[in-house]
């Protein structure tokens, strides 16, 4: 799902390094004026803290199963209760956020880069390569990614890391999309035609002075294509394509609790409130950044 | 209704667009009765925004005064109801740039049939009727085929044209017009003026006249206000302008090209911050 | 309107930028094909062929040419109607899939009706009360629904209108009882059941249709919400709007009339491309809602490594997503008087 991104917002993102500093305060003050975005920034905090001391958090072992206590309902003992095999699922939430955070982290390692160099490479040399790059770049846009992610994991075979690759290999087109963007406008900017007849190289202009430049607002639309990393990933979980069990993916965890859904409601409710709240909260950070970034959207006509 | 009072009345109207600091318009002051009065200044000076305020147009802004009447409506306390009535009706604004002002996906007598169908019941013939009737009094050579153009299909003047006619067609007893005639050549910016004219005589309206070109308002106007950024810098009558007294006044009269006059460079206008300080009452 | 030289480049130009995206959606279905560990010849032959077996079926699928040799025949395949055999159900898979996909249809039209009735107001409200509480509250509304896992929100549903107050129907198009009563015409139950005149199985129907719909529809009016309040944002601005004002139309009819009669070319687009979204929350859904659909047919290939029917199904939403492109496309021109 790559639609709540309209390109037009972020290409005037900041492009010298002071404004960029600017840019980054204004960012500040605006999510604290903001609370919808500011709840987006607890929530990823929450996250972050309890992936970082799940093991201290956790008040249970993830993975030891307790067959005398399955399927109990939430209580003391258990805050979210125990799944049908009495593993407890507050425990198994907290470390299943190590998991959302990894699926995240990879995705934009491998996605940014990518996107990166396939808009850069398209938007400096235009002509041919452009046309070629961009098509390519169409052909991949023209799927619902979870689509393609359910086919590329289906040739791969399903595990953690192919749903990821598989994640990957459809989130960066529009990476890609903004890069270009970014790069058609301060392709004809004075410093970029020195560099040239200095001789640069077109790899060295495209690493040195390119690339520096697009990475904000690469790095925002990253963050705002997360929302739908997160639901992608929990959705291939869900259909047991992407983590396998015993991992505590929230997605696979929901999958399996679906059959005793009915009679131990906190199998499925806790896990989705999980994924619920963290793509929520990237998609309220993401709407609070590209307004910041909007200079139409700042001064109010 | 006596003679004495004026259609309008406007005390120290100030006008501030929300998210800027200084206000566009400062401490305006004047009154209008059945004649034509012009507004001139500068680009940017704030006579369309004048113009806006008196009819409430101006969401994003905040709007201040010590009095501003239109015949026996408080138009500070008006509610919205009643500036629906009065709007089109009985006070109505030729909007300065018809490329703009007009629904670029409605045809453009639709458009016109709209302003009369709004404040008059009426068939959708009659409405029609009523606006190529207005399209043939504002000079429009052929106004059953203009009638069913789109805006971008015509061209400036007729653009200007048509807006005028749907401005008149609901016989508003105000008209503030913004550079109605801006974009028509001479022959038919005299024929519109013309029309303007005739309902000021007859029909007694008021005219608010919002140009630029001071050779215009001084042979059209009865009197005519200088603006500058945002204040009403000089009053006076047009017969008068050679005389103004001010400054700004001065240079924007000596800035005027005309045939026959020297050859010399044009003079540069002369801005002091002092003309910010209100006016002196002149007489 | 005459078609001149530039209307005719254009539409060339965009029919040569159409084929090379199928062009490139054959390839990328190929490339998904041939990557997918089940092997096609196991599938056909069973457990305990023989080698002799095994390799004569190797050759006739083609499977011992060059790549692109391979590619081509892919191609005639297709130029003949061939889309293979579905190894789950033996039927061709084109014929499973017509057969699934009326469901999917008819599950996705209604959600976007309902998506793009909640959206579209709800957009135009945001968008005349910007920065006030209305626009805040919105927001965080349709945020939310792009939020859900919606997988997640259908079995929320499903325990709360189904299990606890019973106000709708469960999984599946129709309860149980009525299944094979209702003959197939088009495959859309609405309206099979209501040319049939069986009005319980109509009603059934509706009762079952109508929860993951209005999920489906709630999340996608995310989308259209957003879209729909920036569109507005840059209309009502523009001097025309002043225009009605000064004609004394109040500030609903000068919404309605005048700026929203402008976006709705614009919002026939963004709806198009929403309902191609939906195909992917339909995957889902369908799932829970144990929906017959396209979208439990591709999961349920997939689970098996059934490659023709992965193959197809992809191709198929690919092409679904071109056309609905295409769609857009021509309506805009129609509909626009300035792109005539
Ligand atoms: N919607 C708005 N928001 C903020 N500022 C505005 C807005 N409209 C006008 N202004 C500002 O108010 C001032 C006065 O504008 P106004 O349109 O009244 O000028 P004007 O005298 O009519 O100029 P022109 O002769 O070019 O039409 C200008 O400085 C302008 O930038
Ligand atoms: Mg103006």
């Amino acid at each position: 799902m790559t639609m709540l991104d309209d390109t037009s917002g972020q290409t005037s993102a900041p492009r010298q390094t002071p404004q960029a500093l600017i840019a980054a305060r204004n960012i500040a003050v605006f999510l604290a004026k903001a609370p919808p975005s500011a709840f987006g920034l607890i929530v990823l905090a929450v996250l972050i803290l309890s992936a970082l001391f799940a093991p201290l958090l956790a008040t249970h072992d993830p993975y030891v199963q307790d067959l005398q206590n399955t399927l109990q309902a939430p209580s003391a003992a258990h805050f979210f209760g125990t799944d049908e095999l009495g593993r407890d699922i507050y425990s198994r939430l907290l470390y299943g956020s190590r998991i959302t955070l990894t699926i995240i982290g990879l995705v934009s390692i491998v996605v940014g880069p990518i996107g990166l160099f396939v808009g850069t490479v398209a938007g400096y040399f235009g002509g041919k390569v452009d046309i070629v790059l961009m098509r390519l770049t169409d052909i991949f846009l023209s799927f619902p990614s979870l689509i393609l992610s359910l086919a590329f994991v289906a040739a791969l075979g399903p595990s953690l890391n192919n749903a990821i690759v598989a994640i990957s290999l459809t989130a960066w087109p529009p990476i890609a999309r903004l890069a270009r963007a970014e790069t058609l406008t301060f392709r004809q900017a004075d410093y970029i035609a020195a560099a040239r007849l200095q001789g640069a190289s077109a790899t060295r202009i495209i690493w040195r002075s390119i690339v520096p430049m697009c990475m904000p607002s690469v790095l925002i639309r990253l963050t705002l294509n997360m929302a739908t990393v997160i639901l992608t990933a929990a959705g291939l979980g869900f259909l047991g394509l992407g983590a396998q069990p015993p991992l505590p993916e929230w997605g696979a965890m929901i999958a399996t609790g679906r059959r005793y859904m009915i009679d131990s409601w906190w199998l499925v409710t806790f896990p989705g409130l999980a994924i619920l709240s963290v793509s929520l909260a990237f998609n309220l950070l993401g709407d609070g950044l590209r307004d910041a970034l909007d200079p139409k959207q700042m001064n109010r006509r | 209704m006596t003679e004495e009072r004026p259609m309008l009345d406007v005390k120290n109207l100030s006008v501030r667009y929300r998210g800027t600091d200084t206000p566009a318009v400062r401490d305006v002051s004047f009154t209008l009765g059945r004649e034509r009065l012009g507004i001139v200044g500068e680009s940017g000076s704030g006579k369309s925004t004048v113009g806006r305020a008196l009819l409430k147009l101006l969401p994003t802004a905040e709007l201040t005064a010590d009095r501003m009447r239109f015949e026996e409506v408080d138009l500070l306390t008006a509610p919205e109801r009643k500036m629906l009535e009065l709007r089109g009706q009985r006070m109505s604004m030729i909007l300065q740039d018809p490329k703009f002002s007009l629904n670029p996906i409605q045809r453009c007598g639709l458009q016109i049939a709209e302003a009369y169908r709004t404040h008059v019941r009426c068939s959708k013939g009659e409405a029609r009727a009523k606006a190529i009737e207005m399209l043939s009094a504002v000079q429009i050579r052929d106004p059953e085929r203009v009638f069913d153009l789109y805006p971008h299909e015509v061209s400036g003047g007729m653009g200007q044209r048509i807006m005028i006619a749907m401005m008149l067609l609901a016989d508003p007893g105000l008209v503030i017009a913004d550079e109605p005639t801006s974009a028509l050549d001479v022959t038919v910016r005299l024929k519109v003026l013309r029309i303007l004219d005739g309902l000021v005589r007859e029909k007694g309206i008021g005219l608010i006249m919002i140009s630029h070109d001071l050779s215009l308002v001084r042979s059209f106007c009865d009197r005519v206000l200088i603006m500058y950024a945002g204040r009403v810098v000089e009053t006076l009558a047009a017969r008068d302008l050679d005389n103004a007294r001010h400054p700004y006044t001065q240079g924007l009269l000596a800035a005027q090209p005309r045939i026959g006059g020297s050859r010399d460079e044009l003079p540069v206008l002369e801005r002091k911050d002092s003309w910010l300080e209100p006016a002196e009452e002149r007489p | 309107m005459t078609l001149n030289r530039q209307h005719m480049r254009g539409a060339l130009g965009q029919g040569a930028s159409i084929l090379v995206t199928l062009f490139g959606l054959l390839i990328l279905t190929f490339v998904i094909g041939r990557i997918m560990p089940t092997d096609p010849v196991r599938a056909i032959v069973g457990e305990d062929a023989t080698q002799e077996v095994y390799m004569n079926v190797y050759q006739e699928l083609g499977l011992d040419k060059p790549m692109w040799q391979q590619f081509f025949l892919y191609l005639r395949d297709l130029a003949t109607g061939d889309f293979g055999t579905s190894i789950r159900t033996g039927k061709p898979v084109i014929q499973d899939i017509l057969h699934a996909l009326p469901a999917t249809i008819e599950l996705a039209t209604f959600a976007i009706i309902i998506g793009a009735c909640l959206g579209v107001p709800l957009g135009v409200m945001a968008a005349v009360k910007k920065d006030r509480w209305q626009d805040h509250v919105i927001r965080v509304f349709s945020l939310m629904g792009h939020s859900m896992p919606i997988f997640w929100t259908g079995m929320i549903g499903l325990l709360v209108f189904y299990a606890s107050l019973g106000w709708v129907g469960g999984s599946g198009r129709m309860s149980q009882f009525y299944i094979g009563m209702v003959p197939d015409r088009t495959g859309f139950l609405l309206i099979d059941s209501a040319v049939a005149g069986q009005w319980d199985v109509f009603r059934s129907a509706l009762r079952h249709i109508i929860l993951p719909a209005a999920l489906l529809g709630y999340s996608s009016s995310a989308y259209i919400t957003r879209m729909t309040r920036s569109f507005m944002l840059d209309q009502i601005n523009q001097e025309y709007v002043t225009t009605a004002r000064v004609k004394g139309l109040s500030q609903r009819q000068t919404i309605w009339r005048h700026a929203f009669a402008n976006i709705r070319v614009q919002l026939v687009t963004i709806v198009a491309l929403a309902y191609g979204a939906l195909l992917e929350g339909a995957v889902l859904i369908e799932t829970v809602f144990a929906w017959p659909g396209f979208g439990q047919y591709l999961t349920s290939s997939l689970r098996i490594g059934d490659m023709n029917a992965v193959m197809t199904c992809v191709l198929i939403v690919g092409l679904i997503f071109i056309t609905l492109n295409i769609i857009s496309d021509i309506l805009y021109r129609v509909f626009d008087p300035r792109t005539r």
